[in-house]
């Protein structure tokens, strides 16, 4: 199953990166003009096992170490390049996917690909199954090192810290009626829960949940607190606030259905959305109300899928 | 589109957040009532509004909106650009009616939520 998942992985870069991440820039070039010794030296100081031949900046073949060896093999070192070399070779454009390159290596069966920029045929690199390997390796290892940091926020909570239970509670003082800072609660909570390693998509959920109770708690109430609970298995949201209540739990809980002043509406809530936007992000949402005494709002979000 | 081409498209002025307008946007999200933002956009969408409160660039943070559009020429104060750049977000604003905004925006490529399941949540509602 592992080996299934990391082909996949290895499929599926080889369609984000392309051929300018994996080639190597540094291009040894010949001349079509030069004379095959020439190869000779290059062979000694560059450890040259094969080149592109330019001419006015554009590729117009390709000489490799084989061309070279039957050169040698039949005494013809003072032939130029270009009358050996391979003509009109096979190039790759630099922003093509990595994909293409391999599927060319396997139709192909060359050695090394010429790399051109699509406007202008320059020429700006080499590519060698090699270079593709060390790529796709390096592009691996920088995403398992993420993962592992990724992993390690979490697990620095709730794994490292040995108990019979862990539970980390954030805890938001709301004051009443103060709209300008509403949204601030929800938007600290967020930002502290990415910290925690906690899914993005499960972040949102509670965002998203909890800015709507900071909501309702400064629009209704005189004040109030909302706390996040998070443990291995769950994040418990609990707004609770002594104000006016609410007399009617299934009228409240309908769409639409709103008891907020036109101020709020003006400015962008109170539409009566609120407490079903609630129910809809998370798993479970429990209200309990006392008019007169005061509201608590209980709603949990299960980490690890519903339980 | 990127929100470089959003901007040229609705002559949108840039109030912050230039080093980030090669962004890509998939979608676009327009509306004045915070609580449906909150429950209906997606992620990576640009939120097009006339309203230009602080609780916009919240409401955008919260649902993972990098991106704010405001429309008829509405600018939000100082404090509320200050928030919008600590939360590392693009504002910007045209003086294009919501209407013409959105139609010139579709008509360039960007899509909307497409149809969405309101009955679901009348139900649980």
């Amino acid at each position: 199953m592992t080996e299934d998942r990391s082909f996949t992985k290895i499929q599926e870069l080889t369609y984000e990166l392309r051929v300018r991440d994996a080639m190597v820039a540094d291009v040894i070039t010949v001349r079509p003009k030069q004379a095959i010794h020439d190869l000779r030296d290059m062979m000694r100081d560059k450890g040259f096992s094969g080149s592109p031949v330019v001419d006015k900046g554009k590729v117009v073949g390709l000489i490799s170490i084989e061309d070279f060896i039957k050169c040698l093999a039949q005494g013809e070192m003072d032939v130029l390049i270009e009358q050996k070399m391979t003509r009109d070779p096979v190039t790759l454009y630099a922003d093509e996917p990595l994909v293409h390159a391999v599927k060319k290596f396997d139709q192909y069966g060359f050695g090394r690909f010429p790399v051109i920029e699509r406007n202008g045929r320059k020429l700006v690199g080499i590519l060698t199954k090699g270079d593709i390997i060390k790529c796709l390796l390096k592009k691996l290892e920088v995403e398992y090192h993420e993962e592992e940091i990724h992993r390690y926020r979490a697990s620095h909570i709730f794994e490292d810290i040995v108990a019979d239970k862990t539970n980390l509670v954030l805890r938001y003082d709301i004051t009443g009626k103060d709209f300008d800072r509403a949204g601030q609660a929800a938007s600290e909570l967020k930002k502290a829960l990415h910290r925690l390693g906690i899914q993005p998509e499960i972040v949102r959920r509670i965002a998203i949940a909890a800015f709507e109770a900071e909501i309702n708690i400064i629009v209704f109430t005189d004040g109030g607190q909302l706390s996040i609970s998070v443990c291995s298995e769950r994040i418990t949201i609990t707004a609770s606030d002594s104000g006016p209540g609410i007399a009617d739990i299934e009228q409240a809980m309908q769409p639409s259905f709103s008891t907020a002043p036109d101020w709020i509406r003006e400015m962008g809530f109170g539409a009566g959305m609120g407490l079903c936007n609630i129910k809809n992000c998370t798993d479970e949402m429990n209200l309990v109300s006392e008019v007169g005494k005061g509201t608590t709002l209980e709603a949990v979000v299960y980490l690890n899928g519903k339980s | 589109m990127t929100l470089e081409e959003i901007s040229r498209t609705i002559e949108a002025e840039v109030i912050t957040g230039q080093d980030s307008l090669k962004t890509e946007v998939r979608i676009g999200c327009a509306s004045d009532l915070m609580s449906d933002v909150l429950a209906f956009a997606k992620p990576d969408a640009i939120l097009l509004t006339g309203l230009a409160n602080r609780q916009v660039v919240y409401t955008a943070d919260v649902a993972d909106i990098h991106a704010i559009c405001f429309i008829r020429g509405k600018r939000p104060d100082e404090e509320t650009i200050k928030l919008a750049e600590q939360k590392g977000q693009v504002l910007m604003t045209t003086r294009l009616p919501m209407f013409v905004s959105c139609g010139r925006l579709f008509k360039n490529g960007l899509t909307g939520l497409g149809y969405l399941d309101i009955s679901k949540r009348n139900d649980r509602g």
